[in-house]
């Protein structure tokens, strides 16, 4: 029967030949001492550790370890030992805990040959001790006993050993670190880390797509505004008509960011190598060294250390704005992160500018009204000077206001330079140089940049327009008329044309950023009007299957992508996800619809309905290129349709709204540059690589 | 330095270092009051609300509150509504922050509120403090203490404004009655 002992406790050993089984939460050197009648250890020979793991009667481990077992023989125990005290300490120098109170409490069992526990001790209430006397086994009238001691040492191996009466405590404490050392050093050694070597390529690319560590969705920054009255940012364009009232405005506590702070940046300098944000690799050991259990690429507890700070800002300047300024686990989190905040600080800044010009306007219009509502004041030179003072103290607010923006813009400016550089190929531009060295990647992205944004103060300055990945609505892109107001210059044929390629440009960066065989497309076209545009898609591979054309093209393509959504909801509904049928496509689906309603029965428009609905949850995506203005025949019944589409156009238009002061911005979709091969040397590698996975 | 106002004191402040304030908050902090009677245990809930009214010249032109947390150009931030109050351990149990080097620059005053949004006159209030404190060193410039502050259920607490190329703060402490800031304005006006 085992008897938990409590601190002091005693219990008596019947046996003489014993096993003293230790286990602690982590490493700890085992050792045991010697001691005479008069309680104090006689010598470093009384003293069983790792460099010296046997006495008589006693053995020890050599080396420090989270479970040990102790052998102790009490007959062949010297005449002159009386007491026998078994110690625990944390090893020093191999970067384990330094106080047992970082792990759990140790525990001690004596057991008899056959394993049967005859006491046992867990040794709770250890702090900052170090070291600490676990058990004594003492004679008591010629027979052995065990008392329960727990007596810790704040200062390690030596403050024990001296207490014990050991003269030479402090070089036996050396001896015993200097042994558990090598002992450490024993083990195999770790991997080496992976270096800059043939690969880099590769763990690149595997890092370029990198988003799905960045918790459950990444989904920080929408967590943070999406307060009750906040619409996610995550997709918070609203359409300006559509803008619901102030009190709607997503004013989350967490959707603001102070501009120009000059705080110290955790963020590297942007060299667009965003392969080294791996979580800090442990050097590899030269001489060998403990075993790293640290998986190289994967980071658990923590984010990574911030990495160097941004240079010091010179006094009375802000500091220079480096890529990756936010937060995030991720590099693309942070700059995502960032993103949204260089928006943010714009719209903000831009309102206050145009509060203060507002104001100063009324403020000019009230004063003249003020000199002109006295008629003696009316003419004559005191209502010039009034006039003019009124007028001069307008342009002196606005040009007031004008400087204060101009700073802003002078640093959202340049950290755009440096972030627009930073970014991976889901944010970037086309013309960025991300996109010439393109490679497939392993992993989603969190976002995709679907265009740039701007406002009419500062025309130059674009931000990224950002959408989070899996789309949360489709995209509906208008060709019609009336969505430009450089429509005019436009011909309606031509408006479809740019339309289409604005789809196909969406298109093939989607396909280009999800994994290989991710993303499947599908396009219907029932009257053929968009071959040229899907050439380079068809002709890559991209797109497996050719448009459908026609009436029956346009019901069968419908068919079979409700069919799927039916399939996955049922699926998902009844948790039976393992019985889908095997040839059901489960990659992310996107269907774009070109000339829409030619060629669609009102089944067909149903079918479309259902799939913008309630196609986003399951992975069905639209994309509709049409001009609204085509289908008015069907009236008020498709408004939900537009409605739950993110409207862009395929020309320069302020339709756009920001979710935190509701300016109009100006959209630009992201098109490749004029005579670019870019988009096609992207898409046949989309298109080479679906080969290579025999899709 | 801190100054401890009683109603209707007023001073003006100016940081002593002859700098002028980047950054403020302005803290409020209460406890419910416990319920006298039978049921003694039982307390009432009471929500208190900060809110800051942004002006240009004498005309309102922003304000911040519980209901619209940021303002427009978002240098005035509300961390957000608190309906219950504190356990009375002395912390701020709703704050503003004012970025006083982004507000624009035709905003030239802002006040601050507070406003009993159910009712109960500041004597039913516990341990209820407001404060105003420099965020960029964390010192306390002004403290008023609400409780016991007789019949009133809001009180205009102090208003920043520009003076000269910086900002200063003057304390008002005026008691008056409202449940938010709207009924607060007539009250306000004086004190710009």
């Amino acid at each position: 029967m085992t008897a938990e002992l409590v601190r002091g406790q005693n219990h008596p050993l019947s046996e003489s030949r014993l096993e003293i089984r230790i286990s602690a939460g982590g490493p700890v050197v085992a050792g045991a001492t010697l001691s005479g009648a008069d309680g104090r250890v006689a010598g470093a020979e009384w003293v069983a550790h790792p460099a010296s793991h046997r006495l008589p009667g006693l053995e020890v481990s050599r080396q420090a370890a989270a479970e040990h077992r102790l052998a102790v023989d009490l007959d062949a125990l010297p005449d002159s030992a009386h007491r026998l005290h078994v110690l625990l300490a944390l090893p020093e120098g191999v970067g384990g805990p330094s106080r047992f109170g970082a792990m759990a409490a140790p525990f001690v069992a004596v057991t008899g040959l056959d394993g049967a526990e005859v006491a046992s001790y867990t040794l709770t209430d250890l702090d900052t001790e170090s070291a600490v006397v676990a058990l004594e086994l003492y004679r008591r009238q010629g027979a052995w006993k065990v008392r329960a001691v727990g007596q810790g040492y704040a200062g390690g191996l030596t403050a024990m050993l001296l207490d014990q009466g050991l003269d030479a405590a402090a070089e036996t404490a050396a001896a015993i670190n200097d042994a558990v050392t090598r002992g450490m050093a024993r083990s195999v050694a770790a991997p080496p880390a992976p270096t800059a070597g043939g690969d880099t390529r590769a763990r690149r690319t595997a890092r370029a797509g990198d988003s799905g560590d960045a918790g459950p969705d990444g989904s920080s920054r929408s967590a943070g505004s999406s307060g009750p009255e906040g619409s996610s940012r995550a997709d918070g364009f609203v359409d300006s008509p559509a803008r619901p009232d102030s009190p709607a405005r997503p004013d989350g506590p967490g959707s603001s960011r102070t501009a120009g702070s000059g705080d110290a940046t955790p963020a590297r300098t942007g060299s667009g190598d965003t392969g080294s944000t791996a979580a800090p690799v442990p050097p590899a050991p030269g001489g060998g060294g403990p075993v790293s259990y640290r998986h190289p690429g994967r980071e658990t507890t923590a984010p990574p250390a911030p990495a160097p700070a941004a240079p010091p800002a010179e006094p009375g300047r802000p500091a220079p704005p480096v890529a990756g300024d936010a937060t995030g686990w991720t590099m693309n989190e942070r700059l995502y992160n960032q993103v949204w905040g260089m928006f943010e600080d714009l719209a903000r800044s831009t309102a206050a500018y145009r509060s203060a010009v507002d104001f100063a306007e009324s403020r000019l219009e009230r004063e003249l009204d003020k000199a002109l509502s006295d008629p003696r004041t009316r003419v004559g030179p005191a209502a010039d000077a009034a006039r003019e003072e009124a007028r001069a103290k307008r342009a002196d607010l606005v040009d007031q206001a004008r400087a204060v923006l101009d700073r802003d813009l002078a640093q959202l400016v340049a950290e755009s330079e440096v972030v627009e550089h930073a970014l991976p190929p889901a944010f970037a531009r086309w013309d960025s140089p991300v996109w010439q060295g393109f490679q497939m990647p392993l992993e989603t992205p969190m976002a995709l940049r679907i265009g740039d944004l701007h406002l009419p103060e500062r025309p130059d300055l674009r931000i990224p327009m950002l959408v989070r990945l899996p789309l949360e609505r489709g995209l509906w892109i208008d060709s019609g008329r009336a969505s430009a107001r450089e429509a005019g210059l436009v011909d309606s044929a031509e408006l479809r044309r740019r339309a289409m390629e604005t789809a196909v440009a969406q298109a093939a960066r989607l396909l280009a950023v999800y994994p290989v065989g991710d993303f499947s497309l599908h396009v219907i076209d029932p009257a053929g009007a968009a071959g040229t545009a899907l050439a380079p898609l068809l002709g890559s591979g991209a797109l497996r299957d050719a448009p459908a054309a026609g009436a029956k093209g346009v019901s069968e393509t419908l068919q079979r992508l409700t069919r799927r959504v039916d399939l996955v909801q049922m699926a998902v509904r009844s948790g039976a996800v393992d019985s889908l049928p095997p040839d059901l496509d489960t990659a992310e689906q996107l269907l774009i619809v070109n000339d829409f309603p030619h060629g669609f029965d009102d089944r067909a428009v149903t079918q479309l309905r259902y799939l913008a609905d309630e196609g986003p949850a399951v992975g069905v995506h639209l994309m509709m290129v049409a001009d609204r203005e085509d289908a008015r025949a069907y009236g008020p019944v498709l408004d939900p349709l537009w409605r739950a589409l993110l409207r862009i156009t395929p020309l320069p238009d302020d339709h756009l709204a920001d979710p935190w002061v509701g300016h109009a911005w100006t959209y630009e979709p992201s098109l490749a540059p004029a005579g670019s091969e870019v988009l096609r040397q992207v898409l046949h590698q989309v298109g080479q690589a679906r080969r290579a996975y025999g899709i | 330095m801190t100054v401890n106002l009683s109603k209707g004191q007023g001073i003006s402040l100016q940081k002593a270092d002859g700098g002028t304030l980047t950054a403020v908050r302005m803290g409020l902090g209460w406890q419910s009051a416990p319920r006298r009677g039978l049921f003694g245990s039982r307390t009432k809930e009471i929500d208190l609300d900060a809110s800051a009214v942004l002006f240009a010249g004498d005309q309102p032109v922003d304000v911040v509150f519980f209901r619209h947390l940021v303002s427009d150009d978002g240098s005035v931030r509300h961390t957000g509504d608190n309906l219950v109050g504190g356990a009375g351990k002395g912390g701020d149990d709703e704050a503003i922050l004012v970025d006083l080097q982004r507000v624009p620059v035709h905003i030239d005053q802002i006040v601050f509120t507070v406003n009993s949004f159910t009712g109960q006159t500041f004597a039913e209030v516990q341990n209820a403090f407001c404060r105003l404190v420099d965020e960029t060193n964390g010192e306390e410039l002004a403290r008023y203490t609400l409780d016991g502050g007789g019949a009133y259920t809001a009180q205009i607490m102090a208003k920043v404004h520009r003076s000269g190329a910086g900002w200063a703060m003057t304390a008002i402490g005026t008691p008056a009655n409202g449940r938010t800031f709207q009924d607060l304005m007539p009250a306000i006006l004086p004190s710009l």
